[in-house]
């Protein structure tokens, strides 16, 4: 289980498979906020400073085993966590992250690690106050992200896991079993699944939707007079 | 099917078969004297005929340099180090210990999981979530805890290597000087140990004592441990 939010802030997160549009949702969501003159802070995945060097080199020599791959992803969560997410929360401010600890426990799980074992690990992080679950269909996921990109990287497509010789056929069963995990997160967790086939302003309607309902009479920290409009930058922004 | 040769879940997604070897953790203080020990019982085992592999905290391949430039740059928080540190754990006990434990061979580990669980509670973490984080970890065959007085430790460490930021525990209480900060914060770690030595059955050995007395009773326990196993006889070789 996650700790409760007992900060001022508000913590709204992003979950889905790789091509669910989620990304695109969380982006346009940023700037609506911004534009309602809240004071809003981005968070990535896997963007830590401190963990990428190391990230990037096992990525590059297959290092990773599923279970250092999993310690090192919640390595990175930690130092955002720590050094960003948690503080802004304490300050008032709304924090959107794309990817939580959801995303682990989906991967993670995919790759065989124990499932209570990688819950006991982000246990330290917080239930965001808004859980978006986009789910789309596999097929559909998989043709977004094959004309958007050329190739599938190996441990995206799960090749560590020895599902196929096929790049795109280990992706296929890789994110499927991640589709599984997620199902079951729905009531685990609370998360708010939003169907991912609808156009984006469809879907962007419904966040909004979602947003203003969980905003509505609250008051975080306020914009100093003065401040341009983009307040806080992620590091990955710069 | 439980796996009791781990604390916990072990690592489900691999069958891990016997493990001839033995698995023997030196534990205690920074400037106790782990590493001179180690050095006297590989030479020692080794004229037994036995095959030694060593490792110890921050060996990992994977992770050494990133946690290494954290270390310099003083940037690491709580969670974040406690996470890194599991992590480059994971990836020698997956990568170095269990395959030499396969081969047979005596493993001589510097500091096992149970010195990172030590430094993390003295740092406020939550023993129970320190806990199921090892839950991946091998038992050990043999522990010896090392025990000496803070006293001891700091005339040997400033005749030798001398007083370090982290040794200190400097990010933990801002104190003026390392000497100071080194007795209070190495003080509680050995409280800390004491308690682990309960739960964790840690044979506790007197290290204030001559190299060589410490050297003995080490030995002793050891040739116990080993009464049964086979060291490599020159007739195998041929």
């Amino acid at each position: 289980m996650l700790r409760k939010n007992d900060t001022p802030g508000k913590l709204i997160i992003v979950e889905g498979i790789d091509g669910s549009g989620k990304s695109t949702q969380i982006d346009l969501l940023y700037k609506w906020l911004q534009a309602q003159g809240h004071s809003v802070y981005f968070s990535e995945w896997n963007s830590s400073a401190l963990v990428k060097s190391t990230t990037k080199r096992a990525k590059k020599r297959k290092l990773f085993t599923p279970t250092t791959f999993s310690l090192l992803q919640c390595t990175d969560f930690a130092d955002r966590w720590e050094n960003q997410i948690l503080p802004l929360l304490k300050a008032g401010v709304v924090v959107l992250a794309d990817r939580y600890a959801f995303t682990a426990f989906g991967r993670d799980v995919a790759r065989g690690v124990d499932r209570q074992w990688v819950r006991n690990l982000y246990s330290f992080a917080m239930q965001p106050d808004i859980a978006l679950y986009f789910r789309v269909p596999l097929d559909i996921a998989i043709q977004r992200i094959t004309s958007a990109r050329a190739t599938l990287k190996y441990y995206e497509a799960g090749m560590d896991l020895n599902l196929s010789e096929s790049r795109i056929e280990s992706f296929k069963l890789f994110q499927e079993r991640i589709l599984n995990e997620y199902d079951h997160m729905v009531d685990e967790f609370g998360l708010t699944v939003i169907d991912g086939t609808l156009t984006v302003q469809a879907q962007q309607r419904l966040v909004r939707e979602i947003a203003k309902q969980e905003l509505d009479g609250w008051q975080g920290l306020p914009i100093p007079e003065g401040s341009p409009q983009i307040l806080l930058q992620t590091e990955s922004h710069l | 099917m439980t796996e009791d040769r781990f604390f916990g879940a072990g690592f489900p997604y691999r069958t891990i078969e016997d493990l001839p070897g033995k698995l023997i953790v030196l534990e205690g203080s920074d400037g106790v004297g782990r590493s001179t020990q180690t050095q006297l019982l590989r030479r020692w085992l080794e004229d037994e005929g036995f095959a030694v592999s060593d490792t110890g905290l921050r060996r990992s391949d994977m992770t050494q340099k990133g946690l290494e430039d954290a270390r310099k740059g003083h940037t690491l928080s709580r969670i974040t180090m406690s996470l890194f540190y599991a992590t480059d754990f994971a990836d020698r006990l997956e990568n170095q210990i269990i395959p030499a434990l396969q081969a047979g061979f005596v493993v001589l580990s510097d500091r096992y999981f149970y010195s990172i669980m030590a430094r993390d509670i003295v740092r406020g973490a939550d023993p129970e979530w320190a806990r199921q984080v090892y839950g991946f970890a091998l038992k050990p065959d043999l522990v010896l805890f090392l025990k000496a007085d803070v006293s001891n430790l700091v005339s040997r460490l400033i005749h030798g290597r001398g007083l370090n930021y982290w040794e200190a525990g400097m990010d933990l209480v801002p104190s003026s000087n390392l000497y100071d900060s080194f007795l209070d914060y190495q003080s509680r770690l050995i409280s800390l140990y004491d308690q682990l030595s309960q739960e964790y059955e840690f044979v506790t050995i007197d290290a204030g004592r001559p190299i060589m007395n410490v050297f003995e009773d080490l030995q002793d326990h050891i040739s116990d441990l080993l009464e049964d196993q086979q060291p490599i006889l020159e007739e195998d070789l041929m």
